[in-house]
C-alpha cells in the first residue's frame, strides 16, 4: 500500500493563455483509493490525460507505475483503464461489439476475452441486451458499459472519472461497492475524479482537491475534515428543567460557542469553533449541576472542507 | 507494429459505417448507377437512335477530333460498335476514378472527423496503440473498403458492359488492357489521394458533413481529367494510365507524410 505507482513532480500544462495544470506534485500509493477533487474545469480530466501520455505536459515530469508516460505511452496505457468523462461508446455497436473491439486494443487473447466480456456483461446486469445496439441505451447502462470496457484488461491502475454520473442510486451503490472491491482485494489502484464529496468520503484513502489546476489540500477525509473544518455543530439533550441554565451556560463561552444556541424538539443546539470545546463545554455543564441525557457532533464531512478551501481559494483570487 | 490493434480499429471504422446510412448511401448509389444503369443505357443507345429516326453521324465528327491511337482503337468497328466502345470503354474510364475517390474520401471523413464529432475518439486514444498504429489503422479502414468497391464495381461493370452490348458486339471486349492497368495500379493510387485529402481537412474540420464538403474539392482533378478525355486533350491508354497512376502515388506520398506528421494525440484531443 505505500509504494508509491503515481509520482507527479511540478507538472505544468498550459493551453494558450490558459493553465489546466498548475505546479502539481503528489504521490498515489499502491493499492489505495485515490480521490481527485474539484470543480469542473479544475484541471482533472487535464491530469488524466497528462498521466497516460495523451498529452504532453509544458513542465514538470511524472512517473506512473515506474514508467514516463511521454515515453513509455504505449506500455502504461496496456496497464491502465479509463473511464472518461463521456462514455464515448460507439453508438451504432452493439454492447458486445464494443467490448470485444477494445479486447483485441488492449490484447487480451481471444478464448480469455470471450470469457472476461461474459463475465463483465453479467456483473454490470448487461447480459441480456449485449446484441444490441448502445444507442438504444439509458445513460447509466451506457455508463455501466463504459466502465466495463475500462476493466475488461484488468488494470492495475484506474482511472474513473464520475463513475456514478448518471446512475441511479442502486447501481451507483453497486458500482462503489465494485470499486471498493477492486482496491481492497484484488490490490487495484484507484484515480477517482468525482463533484461527489460523499461518494468520496465513503471510498477514498485519501484526496486531493484542486482550484483552477493547482493543487490546495492533500491528505486523508479525516486529516482534510480535522484541518479545515473550524465548525462543529453539536446538540445536546438536557434535563427539561434546566434549559434556560444551560442555555446561560452555552452564551457565556463566546470564544468558542459561535453564534447564538437555538432549541429545538427538545434540545440544544450549539455551533463550536472545534471538537477541542467539546469537553471544556460538558465540564462548564456538569459544574454547574446541568444533567445532561446525550451529546453528539455531527461529523465534519469533505463537502465542508471543499467549501471552506473553495472560499479561501475564491477569496485568493 | 500491433496488427491485432490495427485490424480491431479496422474492423470497428468497417462496422460503424455500414451502420451509417448516411455514409452507405452514396456509396452504394453511384456505383451501382455507373456500373449497372450506365453500361445497359450505352448498350440501348443504338436502338434509341434508329427508333427516333436520328444517326450518329455526328459521333465520327467526333472521333475525327479524338487522338490517333483511339482513332485507331475504333478502327473497323460498326457505327454501333463504335458508340459502346467509345462510352464504355473510354469515356468511363475516368469516371471510374471518382468511385474510390468518392468512397476514400467518405469513409475517411466519418473516420477522422466523424469519431471526433461522436466523441469516441478519447476512449481510442487510451488505448495502448501507438499514433503510427492509430494513424494506419484509419487509413487502412478506408482504403481497403474503397479498393473493395471499386473492385467489385469494376466485376460487375465487366459483367453489365458484356452483357448489355452483347447484340452489338458479339464478343467480350471489356475489359482491355487500358482498364486493367487502371484498376490495378491508379483505383489504388486514387484512394490514398482521397485519404491523403481527408487526413488533412479532418485535422481541421469539427464534423464529417464539414470535413467531406471541405474535402469534396478532390474530385476536382477527376472531373478534369473527364473534360480532357472528352475533349480529345488527352486519351487513356496504358501509357497514359501507368504515368497517371505514377504521379498520383508521389502525390499521396507527400499529403500522408504530411498528414502523418500531424496527426498526435495530443493535437487530436486539443484541436
Amino acid at each position: 500500500m505505500n509504494t508509491p505507482v503515481i509520482i507527479i513532480n511540478q507538472l505544468t500544462r498550459r493551453f494558450k493563455e490558459t493553465t489546466a495544470v498548475d505546479n502539481l506534485s503528489l504521490e498515489v500509493r499502491s493499492g489505495e483509493i485515490f480521490g481527485f477533487l474539484g470543480h469542473n474545469g479544475a484541471g482533472k480530466t487535464t491530469t488524466v490525460r497528462l498521466l497516460n501520455g495523451v498529452i504532453e505536459p509544458t513542465s514538470g515530469s511524472m512517473s506512473m507505475l515506474g514508467l514516463n508516460p511521454q515515453v513509455d505511452g504505449p506500455e502504461l496505457r496496456a496497464r491502465t483503464g479509463v473511464l472518461t468523462e463521456t462514455p464515448s461508446l460507439d453508438e451504432r455497436l452493439t454492447a458486445w461489439d464494443n467490448l470485444s473491439i477494445y479486447a483485441d486494443l488492449y490484447g487480451v487473447p481471444k478464448t480469455a476475452a470471450r470469457m472476461r466480456l461474459q463475465e463483465l456483461l453479467s456483473e454490470f446486469e448487461l447480459t441480456d441486451r449485449a446484441q444490441e445496439r448502445v444507442s438504444g441505451y439509458s445513460k447509466g447502462m451506457k455508463q455501466k458499459l463504459a466502465l466495463a470496457r475500462a476493466l475488461l484488461h484488468k488494470p492495475e491502475l484506474l482511472f474513473l472519472d464520475e463513475p456514478t454520473s448518471g446512475l441511479d442510486p442502486l447501481a451507483a451503490r453497486h458500482v462503489n461497492d465494485l470499486i471498493e472491491r477492486l482496491a481492497r482485494r484484488e490490490g487495484c489502484t484507484v484515480f477517482l475524479c468525482t463533484h461527489n464529496l460523499v461518494e468520496a468520503q465513503r471510498l477514498c484513502d485519501r484526496v486531493a482537491v484542486l482550484e483552477h489546476g493547482r493543487l490546495v489540500a492533500l491528505g486523508t477525509p479525516t486529516e482534510l475534515t480535522r484541518q479545515y473544518v473550524r465548525r462543529l455543530e453539536v446538540d445536546m439533550e438536557v434535563c427539561e428543567e434546566q434549559v434556560e441554565v444551560a442555555m446561560g451556560i452555552l452564551r457565556s463561552f463566546p470564544g468558542f460557542v459561535l453564534g447564538e444556541p437555538t432549541q429545538t424538539k427538545g434540545a440544544l443546539v450549539v455551533t463550536l469553533n472545534n471538537r477541542e470545546s467539546i469537553p471544556d463545554l460538558m465540564s462548564s455543564l456538569v459544574r454547574n449541576h446541568v444533567r445532561v441525557y446525550r451529546i453528539s457532533a455531527q461529523d465534519a464531512n469533505l463537502e465542508q472542507v471543499y467549501f471552506t478551501l473553495h472560499g479561501e481559494t475564491e477569496g485568493v483570487q | 507494429m500491433n496488427w491485432c490493434a490495427i485490424f480491431a480499429i479496422v474492423r470497428k471504422d468497417l462496422k460503424v459505417v455500414s451502420q451509417n446510412k448516411g455514409v452507405l448511401l452514396p456509396i452504394t448509389i453511384i456505383p451501382l448507377v455507373l456500373f449497372v444503369v450506365l453500361p445497359w443505357l450505352t448498350a440501348l443507345a443504338p436502338a434509341l437512335v434508329n427508333i427516333a429516326g436520328v444517326s450518329f453521324s455526328q459521333l465520327d465528327e467526333l472521333i475525327a477530333r479524338m487522338p490517333a491511337g483511339l482513332q485507331q482503337e475504333l478502327s473497323g468497328l460498326n457505327i454501333n460498335q463504335k458508340v459502346i466502345v467509345f462510352f464504355l470503354v473510354y469515356m468511363l474510364a475516368p469516371m471510374f476514378l471518382v468511385i474510390p475517390l468518392m468512397v476514400a474520401s467518405v469513409i475517411a471523413a466519418d473516420s477522422f472527423a466523424g469519431e471526433k464529432e461522436r466523441k469516441t475518439l478519447e476512449a481510442l486514444l487510451y488505448t495502448p496503440t501507438t499514433d503510427r498504429e492509430l494513424f494506419f489503422a484509419k487509413l487502412l479502414s478506408a482504403w481497403l473498403a474503397a479498393i473493395a468497391v471499386a473492385f467489385v464495381g469494376f466485376v460487375l461493370y465487366a459483367v453489365m458492359a458484356n452483357s448489355a452490348a452483347w447484340s452489338v458486339m458479339h464478343h467480350i471486349f471489356f475489359p482491355n488492357f487500358m482498364w486493367v492497368a487502371l484498376v490495378i495500379w491508379v483505383v489504388p493510387a486514387v484512394a490514398g489521394l482521397g485519404l491523403g485529402v481527408m487526413v488533412l481537412v479532418s485535422a481541421r474540420a469539427q464534423g464529417f458533413q464539414a470535413a467531406y464538403q471541405l474535402g469534396s474539392v478532390v474530385v476536382v482533378p477527376v472531373l478534369l481529367l473527364v473534360f480532357g478525355q472528352v475533349s480529345g486533350v488527352m486519351y487513356f491508354d496504358v501509357g497514359v494510365v501507368l504515368i497517371l497512376g505514377l504521379a498520383i502515388w508521389l502525390l499521396n506520398g507527400l499529403l500522408l507524410w504530411l498528414g502523418g506528421r500531424s496527426f498526435r494525440r495530443s493535437r487530436l484531443l486539443t484541436s
